[in-house]
């Protein structure tokens, strides 16, 4: 048992987390909420593509590096604390996933290193109801839709299973939304009978649910690095600000706060782990695993992110500190891989097909 | 991320199987009759660790010399995995063993090792330790028990307070009162004694859940000899905290009840008395997945910790978390295990119904567990000044002799 990550795995999140921290600057999320900065967005993106992060977990004959699943979830941990602008829970925990657990060779090789590169944003929408289906075409209406405009290729999820989409092809209209964190792009998409081809030879509901499954482990990443990330900003400011001569971080009601925000990270940092094993080595206890780090990490970062701005005051309440980054982001987050009802759900189907078994 | 056992974990995980498999189910306690509190099925607990003592899985971790295996860190984690699938006595010797011994260990003589760690392996002898005092609690160091130097021995008088398993106990470790002068942490020593010495009067106290496990324990003009002291005169601080380390290091959830969420997973797998199962039900899958994240979040966090030890580190304050959130999550379990019976979930009946009676137990106990070794709250001070760093408590007992202070 080695319950921890690999000296590579960690050498890897320290240069994520030095470049973000230059690169990815709170500055730049809040010039991306206030619609500026899309520019500099597309340039990290180039330059973390230049780097292989997209390409960590895809196989080298697909055009990855194959570093392996857990190197992923590292650096997911390091985006989740720098609130990173970029598209790697659309365009590689879900569409790349998607493509490359259950596409066609063809599919794979026209995708994959496309997406590896970076030179192609993917995207999904896996919620069922919206698209009819007619001679293989798509038709209706999905949104909200993470880089909807962006993307070059998406999975959407119609009555019949998961569908490849090239969002290049005719019929295609998209128009940009915005939403409570507009530092990560969102659209709505209209499908105008737009040709589509099953992703992978057989598909049904067991397909997304896999797939939200392994990208649920790859968010609660990014969710836990946000989570300490609040928990370091809180920690520095009460050390700091004074009251009544004291420093606020010396009242018990604040440190005791504190604990239970480090109690928390650690709790979904645990389950993470655990999930990020299943994960890299295709357990069947991933579907119970992903739901449990899941929960644990959408708890903590919420929860975190809310604290943080009450321990700051009123000067957590600016447009200027850092903590509504998180706040928002937290709730984007949560709001990402379907309600929490539904994850309460698959861990308690899990656990019942566990027991039956 | 590596779950899986090594080639040699692998062997013993199967050794270990194979042992369990044919003494195990001998030692089970009728049904209904497991006592979370530990010394109502006294004789049949001794009978499994002797057994478990004779085969070398007593205490896999200590050294062989002393009864133990020289074993790993993970070969417990395993033992411990692998015997949780059978019904057996709940451990009364995890404070004879996990602490007292465990500090004489780190602090006595060969000889004194040679004489003492063999028959508390095998469960025949049991030790209590005697710290809480009605005014020492949280506040450890405000212990008032005085010893006072008479030649080779010192004259102990004093009362401690809930005092776990005094009552059966043969002999017991005691943070004592050297130097009323001294400053409040520095006039303490610590010593071990014999349980039956003239001037020793246990007096059992009938706990919250009606058992009796703790008691309160008059000491009158009680001779200890100095040979039976740990650590410096004056240094007995320094002993107890490394004891107290322990007591957080060997807090797992089926150390510490009798109930694991394995056992809420069951239930809320029966149909209920409105002729559902619980985990077909919204509200409730909701409150059993927070337990489950919880419980092996948990879980999870102690075998990050033990991988950290693997690779030669101390173990750190961070344990503190597991006690905290179990103590909790335990309390909680059994809350939801007694609504998801409906309104006959307050009913005690033993016989009829084994698995509600534990729950019923554990959410009596999981109360005293929230204040035994380390409260909620003395947890999240810890917390916050040793994990996290923050500043320490205000305190008004620095640097005044303890016959000065106020309390
Ligand atoms: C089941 C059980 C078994 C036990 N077994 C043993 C045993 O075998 N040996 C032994 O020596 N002792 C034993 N104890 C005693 C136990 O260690 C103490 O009860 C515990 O440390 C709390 O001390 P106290 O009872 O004096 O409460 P107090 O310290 O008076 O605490 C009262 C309340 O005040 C809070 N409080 C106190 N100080 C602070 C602070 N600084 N900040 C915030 N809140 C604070 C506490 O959290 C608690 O809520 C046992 C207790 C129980 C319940």
């Amino acid at each position: 048992m080695n319950f921890d990550y690999t000296e590579e795995e960690r050498a890897l999140a320290e240069q994520a987390r030095r470049l973000l921290a230059d690169k990815s600057p709170p500055a730049l999320i809040r010039s991306l909420l206030e619609g500026e900065g899309a520019d500099r967005r597309e340039a990290l993106w180039t330059e973390i593509s230049a780097l292989g992060w997209p390409a960590v977990a895809i196989p080298e004959s697909q055009g990855g590096i194959e570093f392996g699943h857990v190197a992923l979830c590292a650096l997911a941990e390091e985006i989740g604390r720098a609130v990173a602008p970029l598209p790697m829970l659309p365009s590689i925990y879900l569409a790349a996933e998607a493509i490359a657990a259950a596409g066609t060779q063809p599919q794979m090789q026209r995708w994959l290193p496309a997406l590896a590169s970076g030179e192609i944003i993917g995207t999904a929408f896996l919620t069922p109801g919206a698209i009819t289906v007619r001679d293989g075409r798509l038709t209706g209406s999905v949104s909200p839709v993470p880089y909807g405009a962006e993307a070059g290729v998406a999975i959407i999820s119609a009555a019949d299973g998961l569908h490849l989409v090239d969002l290049t092809r005719p019929g295609v209209t998209r128009s940009a939304l915005n939403t409570i964190d507009d530092s990560v792009p969102h659209a709505a998409i209209t499908f105008d009978a737009v040709e589509a081809e099953p992703l992978g030879a057989r598909n049904g509901s067991a397909l997304g649910d896999h797939i939200v499954s392994r990208a649920a482990v790859l968010v609660a990443f990014e969710q836990l690095g946000g989570a300490e990330a609040c928990l370091q900003m809180a920690l520095a400011y009460v050390r700091e600000r004074k009251t009544f001569a004291r420093v606020i971080g010396s009242y018990q009601a604040i440190k005791h706060r504190l604990a239970d925000i480090y109690v928390a990270t650690e709790v979904a940092r645990s389950n993470a782990y655990y999930a990020a094993w299943a994960l890299a080595t295709g357990a069947p206890e991933l579907p119970l695993a992903a739901a449990a780090a899941r929960i644990a990490a959408t708890e903590a970062y919420e929860f975190a992110s809310a604290e943080c701005i009450q321990i700051h005051g009123g000067i957590g309440f600016t447009w200027e500190a850092d903590c509504h980054l998180h706040y928002r982001r937290s709730r984007l987050l949560a709001q990402a891989l379907g309600p929490m009802a539904q994850w309460h759900d698959r861990l308690a189907d899990a656990l019942d097909r566990r027991e039956a078994a | 991320m590596d779950f899986d056992d090594t080639p040699e974990d692998a062997v013993f995980r199967a050794e270990v199987r194979a042992w369990l498999a044919k003494h195990a189910p001998r030692h089970a306690p009728p049904p209904g009759e497991a006592d979370a509190e530990g010394f109502a099925l006294l004789p049949l607990a001794r009978q499994w660790q002797t057994a478990k003592a004779e085969a070398g899985y007593a205490r896999i971790g200590w050294p062989v010399a002393y009864g133990g295996r020289g074993g790993s860190v993970i070969q417990e984690v395993i033992f411990d995995e692998e015997q949780r699938r059978f019904p057996l006595p709940p451990d009364a010797f995890g404070i004879s063993l996990g602490m007292c011994i465990t500090t004489l260990l780190n602090w006595a003589a060969p000889e004194v090792l040679e004489r003492f760690v063999a028959p508390a392996l095998r469960g025949e002898e049991i030790w209590c330790q005697l710290f809480s005092e009605p005014s020492a609690g949280s506040d450890l160091g405000n212990v008032r028990t005085r010893a006072v130097r008479d030649g080779d021995d010192w004259i102990v008088t004093g009362q401690k307070v809930w005092t776990t398993g005094a009552h059966v106990s043969d002999w017991g470790t005691i943070l004592v009162r050297t130097d009323p002068g001294a400053e409040k942490y520095a006039g303490l020593s610590y010593f071990w004694f014999d349980m039956r010495s003239p001037g020793v009067e246990v007096r059992p106290i009938r706990q919250a859940s009606g058992h009796a496990a703790f008691n309160e324990v008059f000491l009158t003009d009680v001779r200890i000899p100095d040979s039976q002291r740990l650590g410096e005169v004056g240094g007995g601080w320094k002993v107890a905290i490394s004891t107290l380390l322990n007591e957080r290091m060997s807090v797992n959830e089926a150390d510490i009840a009798n109930i694991t969420i394995d056992d809420v997973v069951a239930m809320a797998r029966k149909v209920a008395p409105d002729g559902r199962r619980p985990i077909d039900d919204a509200a409730s899958r909701a409150r059993l997945a927070s337990l489950y994240v919880r419980s092996l979040g948990v879980r999870y966090s102690r075998y990050r910790m033990l991988t950290r030890l693997a690779q030669g580190e101390e173990p750190g304050p961070e344990a503190a978390m597991g006690k905290l959130v179990l103590g909790r999550n335990i309390q909680d379990m059994a809350r939801f295990a007694m609504e998801m019976r409906g309104p006959a979930g307050i009913i005690v009946d033993r016989q009829g119904d084994p698995e509600l009676t534990e729950m019923q137990e554990a959410w009596l106990y999981a109360a005293g567990l929230r204040i035994a070794g380390g409260t909620d709250e003395i947890l999240r001070n810890t917390i916050a000044e040793r994990v996290l760093g923050l500043p320490q408590e205000t305190r008004l007992d620095r640097g005044i002799p303890f016959n000065q202070l106020s309390n």
